[in-house]
């Protein structure tokens, strides 16, 4: 009797208001069948891991409008390391210059989809992160 | 094997997450997570919060579990929303309202999708809440999913049932119907402060007085009986009744919120001086039961059942050669044949 779902965290640190883009996105990945948990504006890093742990999500994706990127990703991402969820993917959308998008991915952000990215590749894009888990879910 | 039950044992944070997650994913790990725990739980106060999608249930939780940690209680939140009956996706956005609970270490909230499951609860709620109350919090809240009239599966799942309503859902009528407010333990109207409230909070107690006059004509011992059925008294006992109120509270800035949390604790001391906990967990343990009973003969029903033959019937019935009792006679005889 299993009964996998892939949970995924959805939310916007910093201080900027547009929630759509999340919101829109939250519900493609419900419209492909995960479980979806929304947290809404204005979290900080240390809400946004808060929530990870205690929800237990497979993946985590983070909207960021604010041009904060900079400071809110590499904290977010230390911080996972410090509860022992460096194993999360996370995924990035919003607003990201061009220049920045190697440094995201050094403090280990899984993917960067930027504006017009189609919601069946954020879709594929997530599924591909978490297989692995469905084997190592042991404990 | 279970180093991680240990864990949720000295209350660490991740090994309860992870225990609830496999529960939710597995009904055998399930199994063996409440085995385990089971002689670790009994200790909690489990408090239900239900009511109409939009009544402010998780304000309320986040104001309530506030008050409650007040008073140094660690409090555990189980938060369900409900699944997509399409796509089998959720969006589980309880935790937006309960941002004040963030970086306290005596809370915990998990949000947890209903998967199919009806009644307001999801079939895992029962069993994360034993994981809960195993890792030491003391009152768990459980919020259900937008609850219309009929989702009462929380009030025997719960110790203490706090029905949320708002104002301007209905007439009086609505009151006095059967279903959800029968399970009230303790009613609240929120957002007191909008129109209307006024008159939904007259209706509601105007219900109670109807039902506590009826009840009084009756024999108490039948009361309690019916207790079975879920249907709950108002008077345990002769003698020492538990009185529902109607607490009328703004929960977006906590208004009133101090009055629910005092009832909340109130009734726990009440149930444990009349004898009512004992008959509750006697309530809640054949809710229990009965889940994991229906559980196992779904999963039979799923998994003995030939798919091809189903869907022949199916389609059967629905070009009217086969009426549906017999089609389903049929299937039912591949689990259970006729001797």
């Amino acid at each position: 009797m299993e009964d996998r779902k892939i949970r995924v965290l959805i939310a916007k640190p910093g201080l900027d208001g547009h929630d759509r883009g999340a919101k829109v996105i939250a519900r493609g990945l419900r419209d492909a069948g995960m479980e979806v948990i929304y947290t809404g504006l204005r979290q900080t890093p240390e809400m946004v891991v808060e929530a990870a742990l205690q929800e237990d999500v497979d993946a985590i994706g983070l909207s960021i409008l604010s041009g904060a990127h900079k400071a809110l990703v590499p904290r977010i991402m230390a911080l996972l390391g410090e509860q022992g969820l460096s194993d999360i993917p996370v995924f990035l959308g919003g607003i990201v210059p061009h220049d920045d998008l190697p440094e995201m991915k050094e403090v280990g952000v899984t993917a960067i989809f930027g504006p017009g990215t189609g919601m069946d590749k954020i879709v594929q894009a997530i599924r591909d992160a978490t297989a692995h888990q469905e084997t190592s879910s042991g404990g | 094997m279970d180093d991680l039950l240990q864990r949720v044992r000295t209350g660490e944070r991740r090994a309860v997450a992870r225990a609830i997650s496999q529960i939710e994913r597995s009904e055998e790990r399930a199994r063996e997570i409440v085995v385990d725990l089971f002689p670790n739980t009994g200790d909690a106060h489990i408090v239900g919060v239900t009511g109409a999608p939009g009544s402010g249930k998780s304000t309320l939780v986040n104001q309530l579990a506030r008050k409650l940690r007040e008073r140094d209680i660690q409090v555990g939140i189980i938060a369900v929303d409900p699944s997509s009956p399409f796509t089998g996706g959720a969006i589980l956005g309880d935790r937006v309202r309960m941002q004040d609970l963030a970086g306290d270490p005596g809370i915990f909230i998990r949000s947890m999708a209903s998967r199919g499951n009806l009644g307001g609860l999801a079939r895992a709620t029962a069993s994360a809440a034993k994981v809960l109350d195993a890792a030491g919090f003391d009152v768990i809240l459980i919020e259900t999913v937008g609850a219309g009239q009929a989702e009462v599966s929380i009030a025997k799942t719960a110790h203490t049932t706090i029905v949320v309503e708002a104002p301007g859902m209905g007439d009086d009528i609505q009151s006095i119907k059967a279903g959800i407010l029968e399970i009230a333990d303790i009613l609240v109207v929120n957002k007191a402060d909008r129109p209307g409230a006024a008159n939904t909070t007259k209706a509601l107690r105007l219900m109670l007085h109807m039902g506590q006059t009826n009840n009084k004509r009756s024999s108490t011992k039948e009361l309690v009986d019916s207790g079975v059925n879920g249907t709950r008294s108002l008077l345990a006992e002769e003698g020492s009744a538990w009185d529902v109120s109607v607490f009328e509270t703004v929960a977006i800035n906590g208004d009133g919120v101090e009055q629910v949390a005092e009832a909340v604790l109130a009734h726990r001391e009440y149930l444990q001086r009349s004898g009512q906990w004992l008959q509750r967990e006697i309530d809640r343990s054949r809710q229990e039961i009965e889940q994991i009973l229906q559980a196992r003969l779904a999963y039979q029903l799923e998994s003995h059942i030939s798919k091809s033959d189903r869907e022949s019937l199916v389609k059967a019935v629905a070009s009217r050669q086969v009426d549906p009792y017999t089609a389903a006679s049929r299937l039912f005889g591949q689990i259970f044949p006729k001797r």
